[in-house]
Order: structure tokens, then C-alpha cells, then sequence
């Protein structure tokens, strides 16, 4: 029963050293931004954004219209909007340069004009 | 001499029609027939004719291009095995009525090609916004297999997904097909996208083609025929060959050669230039395809 109590105190005693690194880990990442893009047949508003290298973001996703796709292959990021939904993608830019956004859910007779570019700078 | 007398090849050299020849080389060579059915043959492989298509400044003769092919395809010294249509027979609309106003169109101009079997599949625009109905009514299964003198070929369905995908329920059924094959069967695919990440910022790619892939790897003789790009390309992964066609309506860039992937403008000095069809002729010793790029004006 000692030893019992013994291990729960050391088990304590690791959850909170545990959760004192977390809130040091929490403070030293950034918050990621937030950037808000709505897509609607053909476009995506807006369909060009600049990003900070190796600043987080997440994309805050919705759709006007019909089912939409949100990837950013040079990321290996995507995701899927529905109508009445927010979809949220995380990202965090790693390299420098102008990169392709683009629906990947096939939408109708305008689908393959439907992108955007991402700006990513120091 | 008859024209049948002469190698496939050296015809089309004397006819003046040959395009590019390009070998798919495969790795092994067969043994001795095991059937009189095991003979060489060609087919024709036709793609993207999106039909319904309207822009004067991309194609002027949007509505007598595919009638060109089809006559072209008819004026062949030697008639093909079959044809396969590659994907995007009509260009896409809302409109369902409008879909099978184009597909009855399309199906009637194809009618007139005097070739014994004519066979199918959707592009995202015949099936994406409708997962394949329309498509099933007018042409059947969006997805099949057949044999022909000694070949498998595999129709894969990466379209009626909107997203692009093959799905779990289609890689098992080809799971079970190709468990059906041996290791040196000649094998050749037919979809409509690249299975493999050709560009995938143009969305040039399935998205999970590479488990398509994975399971015809363990094949030696297969080779992948298909369309979307609008354009020829030929890409190894391991020692499976993957080849796109031209279209039939428009053509498109090569991949990452400009910001957007817009239809190339008609050249009015070079009318129909990068459209076309191609001929493959399935050789069974050694197993190779050779394919011929021909125009369609």
C-alpha cells in the first residue's frame, strides 16, 4: 500500500513537471495565424496571400456553393470544404517562394481555373 | 503486295502517317503461345473530346473535331482491334439534362467509326459532378476488365470520385483481379488520370494512384495508357510505362511550363497542332507496345 502511494506521488510529481515543460513548450511556439479563405465556383477569396517563412498558419476554410478542395501539394497539405462547415488545415511555410493553392474536388466547367498563390518571404 | 503483307510499322512509314514511334518495352519475353489467340494486334487509343466544349479562340471547329477523328480513324489502312475512348468523351455541366444532350451527341458521332468493338471510360468531366449515372446509362460500367489475344487489359475508375480517388472498394477489386494474373502476364491499364503525381499542383495526379501502383508492381509486363493531360508524356515508375494521349478538342501546356494550365490558343497557321489520336500495337515476343502519334486534320 506504500509502495502504492509512493508511486503516486512520483507519478504526481512527473504529471506536473510534465505540464510545467508544456506550458514553457506552448510559450515558446507562436500562435499560428489565422487566415480565413472562402471559395465559391471558380475562385477563392483571397486567391493570393502572403505567408512568413516558418511562421504558422491555419487555413479557416468555407464554401459558398458546392463541396470544394483546398491543397497545397508543394506542402503535402489539403482539405475538403463543405457547405455549413469550416474546415480548418494547418501549414507552416518551409520554404521560400510562390506556391500553388488549387481545388482538388472536381466542381464543374471552371474547376481548373480555380487557384491561388501563396507568397512565402523572410 | 497487300498492306497486311507488311509489318505494322513499316505500313505506316510507306503511308507517310506515322507520328513519333516510341517502344514501351517490357521486361520479359514470352514463351510460346499458348493459344492461336496470342497474336499480335494494334488498337486505337482516342481521348478527351470533350464534347459540348465551346471556345473559338482554343477550337474554332469544336463540333467537327471529333468527326475528323472518327474519319480518320476510318481511313486507316488497316482496321484496329478496337478503339478505347480515354475520358472526357462531353465537357462538363451542371446541367444533367444538358449531360445526356451531349453524351447522346457524342455517342452518335462515334457511332459512324467502323471499327468491331468500340469501348469506354469517364474523365471527371463525363462523371465527377454526377459519380458516373449518366456515364452508366449511356456507356456501362465505369470500371471492367477484358482479355484480347492474350492480354489483360484494366479499365480503373479515377473519376467518379470528385476527389480523385480510386477508393478502397476499387483497389480491392483490383486486388482480386490481379491476384487472378500471373507475374508475366501482360497487363495494361486504362484510366484516365496519371496514377502517379504527374503535377498535382494542375491536379495531374490520383490520389491514391500510388497504392494502384504499388499493387501492379508486382506484375513485370504492365503498361498504363491514359488521358487528362491533353498532351503525349511518358513516365516510368519502377518498370511499369505510363503513357497520355493527345485530346481531341484542345491541348493543354506542359506541366509547370506556365503560372496557369490554360488551353493552348488555335494556331490558325498550324490548325489542329497538338491534337490527335495514336495507335499501339500490342506485340507479344518480345512484349512491347508500339505507338504511333497520328493527326487528326
Amino acid at each position: 500500500m506504500r509502495v502504492q502511494r509512493r508511486m503516486l506521488l512520483r507519478l504526481g510529481a512527473a504529471a506536473g513537471l510534465a505540464a510545467v515543460a508544456g506550458r514553457f513548450a506552448v510559450q515558446a511556439q507562436p500562435s499560428p495565424r489565422i487566415v480565413r479563405i472562402t471559395a465559391r465556383k471558380f475562385t477563392y477569396e483571397p486567391a493570393e496571400l502572403t505567408l512568413r517563412l516558418n511562421e504558422p498558419v491555419v487555413f479557416q476554410l468555407t464554401t459558398l456553393d458546392v463541396v470544394m478542395g483546398f491543397s497545397v501539394p508543394d506542402f503535402g497539405v489539403r482539405g475538403t470544404i463543405v457547405p455549413g462547415q469550416t474546415t480548418e488545415v494547418a501549414m507552416t511555410p518551409t520554404k521560400i517562394g510562390d506556391f500553388t493553392f488549387l481545388c482538388d474536388v472536381f466542381c464543374g466547367s471552371g474547376h481548373e481555373n480555380m487557384d491561388g498563390t501563396l507568397h512565402v518571404v523572410a | 503486295m497487300e498492306p497486311e503483307s507488311f509489318g505494322r510499322r513499316d505500313f505506316m512509314k510507306l503511308a507517310g502517317l506515322g507520328g513519333v514511334v516510341l517502344v514501351s518495352g517490357c521486361a520479359s519475353t514470352m514463351g510460346s503461345t499458348r493459344s492461336g489467340a496470342d497474336t499480335d494486334f494494334y488498337f486505337v487509343q482516342l481521348s478527351d473530346s470533350h464534347w459540348g466544349f465551346e471556345g473559338a479562340s482554343i477550337n474554332p471547329d469544336a463540333r467537327g473535331t471529333l468527326r475528323k477523328a472518327v474519319a480518320a480513324v476510318n481511313s486507316l489502312p488497316r482496321r484496329p482491334d478496337f478503339v478505347m475512348f480515354t475520358g472526357d468523351l462531353t465537357h462538363t455541366t451542371d446541367d444533367p439534362k444538358e449531360r445526356r444532350r451531349r453524351m447522346t451527341e457524342f455517342r452518335d458521332i462515334v457511332g459512324a467509326l467502323e471499327v468491331k468493338e468500340v469501348r469506354f471510360m469517364p474523365g471527371e468531366h463525363d462523371a465527377s459532378l454526377d459519380n458516373g449515372k449518366a456515364f452508366r446509362e449511356f456507356f456501362g460500367e465505369t470500371r471492367y476488365t477484358f482479355d484480347h489475344k492474350g492480354v489483360h487489359f484494366i479499365v480503373l475508375d479515377n473519376v467518379s470520385d470528385p476527389t480523385a480517388a480510386i477508393g478502397e472498394e476499387q483497389l480491392e477489386w483490383l486486388r482480386a483481379d490481379l491476384s487472378k494474373q500471373s507475374r508475366e502476364a501482360r497487363i495494361v491499364v486504362f484510366t484516365h488520370r496519371p496514377l502517379f503525381d504527374l503535377y498535382p499542383q494542375w491536379d495531374w495526379a490520383t490520389r491514391d494512384g500510388a497504392r494502384a501502383i504499388a499493387l501492379l508492381q508486382a506484375h513485370d509486363n504492365v503498361t498504363v495508357f491514359y488521358g487528362h493531360i491533353h498532351q503525349e508524356n511518358h513516365f516510368m515508375t519502377g518498370n511499369i510505362a505510363h503513357h497520355s494521349a493527345r485530346g481531341l478538342m484542345f491541348a493543354l501546356p506542359q506541366a509547370a511550363s506556365q503560372p496557369k494550365r490554360l488551353p493552348i490558343p488555335w494556331d490558325a497557321g498550324a490548325p489542329y497542332k497538338g491534337l490527335g489520336f495514336r495507335e499501339v500495337e500490342a506485340e507479344r515476343s518480345p512484349v512491347q507496345y508500339a505507338i504511333s502519334e497520328l493527326p487528326v486534320g
